[in-house]
C-alpha cells in the first residue's frame, strides 16, 4: 500500500446552524490523484477547503474533527495557517489570476514566502512553474502582459503555475475545468498526469469521465456524508452502495 | 394668474386622459376590432394634446407680453421722441410703481396718470385674453385628438416619441447651460485680458485688485493696473491649502476605507459608515468656524510654544480642517471599490499563504487603484473649490508664501472678496473674478482629464 499523505477523521462542518459535513473520514495517498464526486451542494468544496483551512476565512464556518497531513494536526493551535497553505496549494473553479502581469502572478507566492534569494532565482522559479503548468511556450514573449489578458484555459494554467510556484506537497483543485472547453480540459488533465509524479492532488469534479481518467481513488459525497471511497475502478465498475451506483449511472444528481 | 391657469390646464389634462381612455374602450367594444395600442395610451395621447401646446402658448404669451405692454404704455412718451432708452425704462418703472400705489415722485404729470390707466387696462385685457386663448386652444385640441382616435392611430408610438423629445430637451437644457456658463466666463475673461495682459495675470507675483479704481468711466489709472493682478499668490495659496488638506485626508481616508472594507465586522460597519459620511454633510460654514475659532488658535498656541511665529490665521488650520471635511469622499468611495474587488482574488491570495496585510497591500489595493485614484481626485477638486473654510480660517491676505503657518488665500476666496458689495460691472477688478473662475474651471477640467487617463491606464492593467 502507498503511504498516506492526508488523513481526515470524523470531520463535522457547520455553516452557522446548518451542518454541511457529517462524520467524514478518509485518507488520501501520497503522489496520487484523489477525485471527489457527488451532486451539487453535497459538501465537496467544503471538504476540500478544510484541507488548507480556507474555511477560516468564512466567519460562520466551524470545523470539528481532525485532519492530519504527514501526521501533523493542521487544526492544532500552534499550526501557522500561512505555512500550511504554502504546503497545500489550491486551484479554484473559476480562474482567478491577480490583476498583475503574468510574471508577477507566478512570483507572488515565492515573494511573500521569501523563497527566492535573488532576482535570478525568482526568474528561474517563475519559468519552471510556467513550464510545469505547460504554459511557458504560449506566454514566454509576453510575461509582462496582464494575467487577465489570457484565455480562460491559459488563466487556469496560470493559476496552476501560481499554485506550484511555492513548491507545495499537495494541490487542491476545486472543479478546475468547469469553466473550460474540452480542449483546455484535456490539456489540464494531461497536466495532472505529469504533476502527480511530484505532488499529491485532490480534485473535485462533476465529470465522472474526468474522475475515471485522472484519479486512482475516488470518494463519493452525498448530502454532506462520504458515502463511499475506494479505488476508482471499483467505484465505477462495482460500487458497494446503491446511491453511488445511482449517481454514476446518471439516475440522479 | 399663472397658477390658476396652469391648474386649470392640468385639470383639463387629467379629464382628457379619462376621455381618451374611454373613447378607446368604446371603440374597441363597439367595433370589435383591435386598436393598435392599449387604451390608456390613448388617454395619454389626448392628455398630451391638451396640456403641452397650451403650456407652450402660455409660455410664449408670458415672454412677449412685457415687451408689448411697455411699448403700449409708453407710446405717448415715445411719440414725444425726447427720451433715451434708459430714461424710458426708468419711466416705466415709475409708472408701474405708481400703479401699485407707491409714489416716489410728486411731479406726476398728466402723461404719467394716463399711462397708469393704460397699464391697468392692458394688464387686465391681456390676462383675459390669455385665459381665453390658452383654455380655448387646449379645449380645441382635446376635441381634435379625441376624434382623431381610430384603429390606425398608434398612440403608443406617439407617446413614446413625445417622451423621447422630452428627454432630449431636458438633456439639451443641461448641456446648453454648461455651454452658456463657459461662454459668459470666456467673454468676461477676454475683456479682462484686453486690459490686463494675460502674462501679468498668470505670472505676476502681486495680487491687490483693491488698488484699482475707476475714476471716471474710461479713465483708468494704468499704473495701477500694471501690478495689481498677478495671480500667482492665489495659485500658490490654493495649492498649499489643498496639499495640506490631502496630507490629512489621504492617509486617514485610505486607512479608514481599508479598515471598513476588510477588518470591520458588519455590525461596526453599519453604524460607523453613516457617521463618517455625516462629515461630508456638515455645512462648510460650520467647519469654517471650527477652523477659525478652535483649530487656528490651537495651531498658533502650539506654534508659539515651539517658538515659531504663527499668524492667527494660517493655511495649516484651514488645510487641516478641510482635510477632515474631505475624508469621507476618500474613505467612502475607496471603501466601495475595495469591497467590490472580487472575493475570488482574496481567496486566491489567502490560498497562496498570504497574510491579510499582504493580501490588502499586494492584491486588493492594486486592483482597486483606479477607483482609489478617482476618489483622491474628487477630493482634490473639492478642496480646490472650497471657499468658506479658507475665508474664515486662512485669511484674505494674498501673500506669496510656502509657509503653512502663514496666512494664505485661495482663488475662490478672492472671487468672493472681489464680488462682495456693490461693483462696477465692467471694471477690471470685477472682471478679474471671471478670469479667476475660468482658471479654476480649467484646472478642475485638467484634473478630471488626468484622472480619467490614470483610471484608463490602470484599468487596462488591472481588469
Ligand atoms: N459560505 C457559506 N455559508 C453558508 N453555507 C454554505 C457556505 N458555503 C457552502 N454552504 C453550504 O454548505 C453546503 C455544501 O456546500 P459545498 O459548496 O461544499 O457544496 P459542493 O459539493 O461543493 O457543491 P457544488 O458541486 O455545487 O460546488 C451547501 O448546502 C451550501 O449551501
Ligand atoms: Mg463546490
Amino acid at each position: 500500500m502507498k503511504s498516506i499523505k492526508i488523513k481526515a477523521d470524523n470531520l463535522n462542518v457547520h455553516y452557522g446552524e446548518k451542518q454541511a459535513l457529517f462524520d467524514v473520514s478518509m485518507y488520501m495517498e501520497k503522489k496520487q490523484v484523489t477525485a471527489l464526486i457527488g451532486p451539487s451542494g453535497c459538501g465537496k468544496s467544503t471538504f476540500i477547503r478544510c484541507l488548507n483551512r480556507m474555511n477560516d476565512v468564512i466567519d460562520i464556518c466551524k470545523v470539528q474533527g481532525k485532519i492530519e497531513i504527514d501526521g501533523n494536526d493542521i487544526y492544532a493551535p500552534d499550526m501557522q495557517v500561512e505555512q500550511l497553505r504554502e504546503r497545500v496549494g489550491m486551484v479554484f473553479q473559476k480562474p482567478n489570476p491577480f490583476p498583475k502581469s503574468i510574471f508577477e502572478n507566478v512570483a507572488y507566492g515565492p515573494k511573500i514566502h521569501g523563497i527566492a534569494e535573488h532576482k535570478s532565482d525568482l526568474e528561474e522559479i517563475v519559468v519552471n512553474s510556467l513550464k510545469k503548468a505547460a504554459l511557458f511556450d504560449e506566454v514566454k514573449d509576453r510575461l509582462s502582459d496582464s494575467g487577465t489578458s489570457l484565455s480562460g484555459g491559459q488563466q487556469q494554467r496560470l493559476c496552476i503555475a501560481r499554485a506550484i510556484s511555492v513548491n507545495p506537497d499537495i494541490i487542491l483543485m476545486d472543479e478546475p475545468c468547469s469553466a473550460l472547453d474540452p480542449i483546455a480540459t484535456a490539456r489540464i488533465e494531461e497536466l495532472m498526469g505529469d504533476l502527480k509524479t511530484e505532488y499529491t492532488i485532490i480534485i473535485v469534479t462533476h465529470s465522472m469521465q474526468q474522475a475515471a481518467r485522472v484519479s486512482s481513488r475516488t470518494g463519493f459525497f452525498h448530502l454532506g456524508k462520504l458515502v463511499e471511497v475506494d479505488k476508482t475502478e471499483t467505484i465505477f465498475s462495482n460500487p458497494s452502495d446503491q446511491r453511488t451506483q445511482d449517481y454514476i449511472t446518471g439516475r440522479f444528481g | 394668474m399663472g397658477f390658476i391657469l396652469i391648474s386649470l390646464i392640468i385639470l383639463i389634462g387629467i379629464t382628457s386622459y379619462f376621455l381618451g381612455n374611454l373613447r378607446a374602450k368604446n371603440l374597441r367594444t363597439s367595433n370589435k376590432k383591435n386598436l393598435k395600442s392599449l387604451s390608456h395610451y390613448y388617454g395619454y395621447y389626448v392628455a398630451l394634446w391638451a396640456v403641452v401646446p397650451a403650456l407652450l402658448v402660455l409660455l410664449m404669451i408670458t415672454s412677449f407680453k412685457s415687451f408689448f405692454i411697455e411699448q403700449y404704455v409708453l407710446s405717448d412718451f415715445i411719440a414725444l421722441g425726447s427720451y433715451t432708452e434708459t430714461e424710458l425704462s426708468l419711466l416705466f418703472t415709475q409708472i408701474e410703481n405708481t400703479a401699485m400705489g407707491i409714489k416716489l415722485f410728486d411731479e406726476n404729470t398728466i402723461l404719467i396718470d394716463g399711462a397708469v390707466n393704460k397699464l391697468n387696462y392692458i394688464n387686465k385685457t391681456i390676462e383675459n385674453l390669455t385665459y381665453v386663448t390658452v383654455l380655448g386652444f387646449s379645449g380645441l385640441l382635446v376635441l381634435y385628438s379625441v376624434f382623431n382616435i381610430n384603429h390606425k392611430l398608434n398612440s403608443r408610438k406617439i407617446v413614446e416619441k413625445f417622451l423621447l423629445v422630452l428627454y432630449f430637451t431636458c438633456s439639451l437644457v443641461a448641456i446648453m447651460t454648461t455651454v452658456g456658463i463657459i461662454f459668459s466666463l470666456l467673454y468676461e475673461t477676454l475683456r479682462f485680458f484686453s486690459q490686463v495682459p494675460i502674462t501679468d495675470f498668470l505670472f505676476g507675483l502681486n495680487w491687490s485688485p483693491q488698488r484699482v479704481f475707476v475714476r471716471e468711466a474710461g479713465d483708468l489709472d494704468t499704473r495701477d493696473l500694471a501690478n495689481a493682478f498677478g495671480a500667482v499668490p492665489l495659485f500658490a495659496g490654493t495649492f498649499l491649502i489643498a496639499l495640506i488638506a490631502m496630507c490629512v485626508s489621504v492617509p486617514v481616508g485610505l486607512l479608514t476605507a481599508i479598515y471598513m472594507s476588510e477588518y470591520a465586522s458588519p455590525k461596526v460597519r453599519d453604524w460607523a459608515k453613516p457617521i463618517i459620511e455625516i462629515l461630508a454633510g456638515i455645512p462648510t460654514v460650520v467647519y469654517g468656524f471650527f477652523a477659525a475659532l478652535t483649530v487656528a488658535p490651537l495651531v498658533r498656541d502650539i506654534g508659539q510654544g515651539a517658538g515659531l511665529t504663527v499668524s492667527s490665521e494660517s493655511a495649516l488650520a484651514a488645510g487641516f480642517v478641510m482635510g477632515i471635511m474631505i475624508i469621507p469622499f476618500i474613505s467612502s468611495l475607496s471603501d466601495d471599490v475595495i469591497k467590490s474587488v472580487p472575493q475570488s482574488l482574496r481567496e486566491g491570495s489567502y490560498a497562496m499563504g498570504a497574510t491579510k496585510r499582504e493580501t490588502i497591500v499586494k492584491v486588493l489595493l492594486p486592483a482597486a487603484l483606479p477607483g482609489i485614484v478617482g476618489s483622491f481626485l474628487l477630493a482634490v477638486s473639492r478642496a480646490i473649490g472650497e471657499t468658506m473654510i479658507v475665508v474664515m480660517a486662512a485669511g484674505l491676505n494674498a501673500k506669496l508664501t510656502a509657509n503653512p503657518l502663514d496666512a494664505a488665500t485661495t482663488i475662490t476666496t478672492q472671487i468672493v472678496v472681489i464680488l462682495i458689495g456693490d461693483q462696477e460691472f465692467d471694471s477690471p477688478k470685477t472682471q478679474s473674478a471671471f478670469a479667476l473662475g475660468l482658471t479654476l474651471f480649467v484646472v478642475t477640467l485638467a484634473l478630471n482629464f488626468i484622472a480619467l487617463q490614470v483610471v484608463k491606464k490602470y484599468t487596462e492593467r488591472y481588469d
